[in-house]
């Protein structure tokens, strides 16, 4: 008989084990599912693992994939380390789409239009954060259910948009107007699609880390999410925390949709997030929350991501299995993390 | 003497390098109740768990009347004819006395038999005389109460032993009498109890025997409690002479800390009605009554916790104006909450982390939103010196402490900046005397450096000790203050039940 006995402490080693070991479950648990449908396990891994960084092509592919997900697994980690739940990165990606693709319509200078796009694709995606936040503090509604519901608000408001006033009057596609070329994002690489945002987005893991590991604000941040109560007994304004939280996380939500219209779409689609703010939530956790580990496992989801697709064409898996494999690795972690609380341990067969 | 009911053999529990439990042997006789002390972290709570079937030992035995039995849960435990009475209770507060007893109890064909359930509750009243209306609703119960019907829930479930872990921390001095006639009764039947405490004159007052635990072994036996000493007692606990604190006198100066007719609102537990009250630089005033009488909302009011209604406050003679912590903090007043864990500390960080949070905007620690980690570091590590905190370092996770260092971590955040006031809540509840007796001194010491003091407390002998006035709560209201010198435990008492009031 096995049971769970309480920890005392967690040696330093798990923060890195834990991760991994939930992606091996995940992994196991999914070649199943390979099986299932036909396909050799091992070929279709490989499949997955050469399109996705089998060559330098193929990981510039999988970073412009990954960029998104690290804002928004940045956006989801600051927000739950003040456990304000931000289930609505999705949300905030959306409108800072929407609002940078306006911006970029404009004829301006580029690098000004691309600036102006950051700043006004962070603040949208602020403003729509900043809705459960205060909804949260002026009326304790429950933050899980208004951030999550607000994703189709704003979803609903952009088909809207796109079927309406912006509609393509030409070819009758609900797209909008494309942005000016020049404040379309400077290419990195030659022949690849790496944009500039991709940089911005591995630039901000580190800043991230340095706001919540160094500054007061991050202070607050931390002692606000792990105990709201000594926190206002210490004279730390509780309200106040969630609210600068909210817009925080709100901002770098907006700033994926940025990206995706400055530097991969160049407009607004219906699709233009296959649910990168719900894959934030993912990648946050398997991070555990910490801006640092944002970044391998924003890579990893997007390895899966650009992996599975070839490997649909290639063994007949449906693409879907993506879907499925990231799911189960946030359950795996959230398993994976009883066990930096507990441990389990043998006992004898009950007499 | 008859077999023992319970006898435990050899019990060793390690938690990685610790040894919290070291061969330790412990029985008890039917009809016994016997006293299990020690100071925290001594492993009587390790020892109880290994009981209730919460740890597995890493050696020893356990037998039940002679036969070596398996406890892997609560419910073997429960078979085994062992309950436990928690410090905090396990109740369902919006459940009925009734239900919280049937709450796993099988009933006749997927219905509760409420029937059965009645009859057995009216026999164990009549038996012990502990009685309890079966229809009140849990949240509708006294403490005490809920205490008692916790005890019953044990014998209900067939306990022929009852173990009890710091009973009497819960409760005002006249439901203590009342708990241990009924505990003497029952013993009287033929059950067996293990009782813990700190209160040396309670064990002395109640058991029969006293096993004391000291760094997990055991320290010493007392055969028979009444006729031995409480100074012997603790030196048993501590392994050397407690020598209690010295007050010297002092005239008190300037008030510093003035409530005028403070009213609070109604939904925070019993409301203030009209407070007023000081107290003076170089003054101690102890702030006694039942639990439950206005004392958790005098204690948030002066900290900041729960603006008031109507009435002023005034710090070192400066009007308060928001009441909000950082205000209080900033005119002078240093607090020490009544729940170590919940308020005043933030236990999934590091200990440094919660030793600076007050002051994390200031100069000390952080400049212009930066951090400076080596100062927080430096700070915490002094302190930790200073206050004599056993724990590995100021990284260490803070809810890994014991009880006695957090308070001691925390007494350390409020006096490093030298208050003019400090208000204390329960400054000694669940500490060991050991702790309990540092914590005092470092009270006695602010005294006589000029620093009023508002101790709210429910622990008379410790407030008659320390106190220079003691004011009682009553419903909120303020029922009267006394020079310490006039206060008897009997007064007080009569005067906490609102029989006699003081101007």
């Amino acid at each position: 008989m096995f049971r769970l006995e309480g920890r005392t402490s967690t040696p330093a080693w798990f923060n890195l084990a834990l991760p991994l070991v939930a992606i091996a479950a995940t992994l196991i648990l999914c070649s199943g599912l390979i099986a299932i449908a036909g396909a050799g396990v091992v070929e279709a891994y490989g499949v997955m693992i050469s399109a996705s960084l089998g060559d330098s092509y193929a990981i510039t592919e999988t970073l412009v994939r990954a960029a998104p997900m690290i804002f928004t697994g940045l956006a989801v980690a600051i927000a739950f380390r003040a456990k304000f739940w931000n289930i609505g990165a999705e949300g905030q990606l959306l409108a800072g789409a929407v609002a940078s693709c306006f911006v970029g319509a404009i004829p301006m200078p580029g690098y000004l239009a691309m600036l102006l796009m950051a700043l006004v694709g962070a603040a949208a995606g602020a403003l729509v954060a900043l809705v459960p936040a205060t909804l949260r503090v002026k009326f304790k509604v429950d933050d899980v259910v208004s951030s999550l519901l607000l994703n189709s608000v704003i979803y609903y408001a952009l088909m809207a948009l796109i079927e309406g006033p912006w509609k393509d009057t030409f070819s009758g596609y609900p797209i909008s107007p494309p942005i000016e070329d020049s404040a379309n994002f400077p290419v990195l690489i030659e022949g690849t699609r790496l944009h500039l945002g991709v940089v911005v987005a591995l630039i901000a893991a580190p800043l991230c880390w340095f706001l919540i590991a160094r500054t007061t604000l991050g202070f607050r941040i931390r002692v606000t999410g792990e105990n709201p109560e000594a926190a206002r007994y210490g004279g730390i304004n509780v309200q106040r925390v969630l609210l600068s939280t909210a817009l925080l996380s709100g901002a770098l939500a907006g700033l994926a949709g940025v990206g995706e219209v400055g530097g991969v779409h160049f407009q607004v689609m219906s699709d233009i997030s296959p649910g990168y703010g719900y894959s934030g939530i993912v990648v946050a956790m398997l991070a555990r929350l910490n801006p640092l580990g944002v970044v391998p496992a924003a890579i990893f989801l997007a390895a899966v991501m650009t992996g599975a697709e070839a490997m649909s064409r290639a063994t007949g898996v449906p693409a879907f299995l993506s879907d499925v494999i990231q799911g189960t690795a946030l359950l795996a972690m959230l398993v994976a993390l009883l066990f930096t609380a507990y441990r389990i341990r043998r006992v004898g067969a009950q007499t | 003497m008859s077999a023992p009911l319970i006898e435990m053999r050899g019990i060793t529990k390690s938690f990685g390098a610790v040894k919290a439990n070291e061969a330790v042997d412990l029985s008890v006789a039917p009809g016994e109740i016997l006293g299990l002390l020690g100071e925290n972290g001594a492993g009587k709570t390790t020892l109880m768990n290994v009981l209730f079937g919460a740890y597995a030992p890493d050696a020893g035995e356990i037998l039940v009347e002679g036969r070596p039995v398996a406890i892997h849960n609560s419910a073997d435990a429960l078979a085994a004819g062992i309950g436990m009475v928690h410090q905090h209770f396990h109740l369902a507060p919006r459940l009925t006395v009734l239900e919280n007893l049937l709450i796993g109890i099988p009933g006749k064909s997927g219905r509760v038999d409420r029937a059965r359930g009645l009859a057995r509750l009216d026999e164990i009243s009549r038996q012990y005389g502990l009685s309890l209306d079966p229809n009140l609703p849990v949240s509708a119960l006294s403490v005490g109460e809920q205490q008692r019907l916790e005890i019953i829930k044990a014998l209900f479930r067939g306990a022929r032993l009852l173990i009890l872990d710091e009973p009497t921390a819960v409760l005002a001095p006249s439901e203590v009498d009342g708990l241990f006639a009924a505990l003497r009764s029952m013993a009287a039947q033929g059950l067996g109890i293990i009782f813990i405490s700190h209160k040396l004159n309670e064990v002395r007052a109640l058991t029969h025997r006293c096993v004391v635990l000291r760094h997990g072994k055991v320290a010493g036996r007392v055969e028979h409690p009444a006729s031995t000493t409480s100074a012997e007692m603790a030196k048993l606990m501590c392994g050397h002479e407690i020598v209690p604190p010295v007050k010297q006198s002092s005239t008190p100066g300037a008030s510093v800390l003035t409530l005028d007719r403070i009213s609070t609102s109604a939904h925070a537990g019993t409301p203030l009605r009209d407070v007023s009250l000081f107290v003076r630089a170089g003054e101690i005033l102890g702030i006694a009554g039942v639990s439950g009488n206005g004392q958790r909302a005098l204690a948030d009011v002066i900290s900041g916790m729960l603006p008031p209604k109507a009435g002023a406050m005034t710090i070192a003679g400066k009007a308060v104006a928001q009441f909000s912590p950082r205000e209080l903090q900033t005119l002078g007043l240093g607090r020490i909450p009544e729940d170590r864990m919940t308020t005043g500390l933030v236990t999934n960080l590091p200990l440094a982390d919660s030793m600076v949070l007050p002051r994390i905007g200031t100069e000390a620690f952080s400049r212009k939103g930066l951090l400076n980690p080596a100062a927080i570091r430096a700070f915490a590590e002094q302190q930790i010196k200073a206050y004599d905190i056993r724990c590995p370092g100021p990284m260490v996770r803070a809810g890994a402490l014991s009880g006695g260092n957090l308070q001691k971590a925390l007494l350390a955040r409020e006096l490093a900046f030298d208050p003019k006031v400090l208000i204390v809540s329960q400054p000694t509840r669940g500490l060991d005397i050991g702790a309990a007796r540092f914590i005092h001194e470092k009270f006695l010491a602010m005294r006589a450096k000029g620093c009023g003091i508002i101790i709210i407390g429910e622990d008379l002998e410790e407030l008659l000790m320390l106190s220079d006035r003691i004011a009682v709560m009553y419903e909120g209201r303020i029922a009267g203050t006394l020079p310490s010198a006039d206060a008897t435990v009997a007064r007080l008492g009569l005067m906490m039940t609102g029989a006699e009031g003081h101007a």
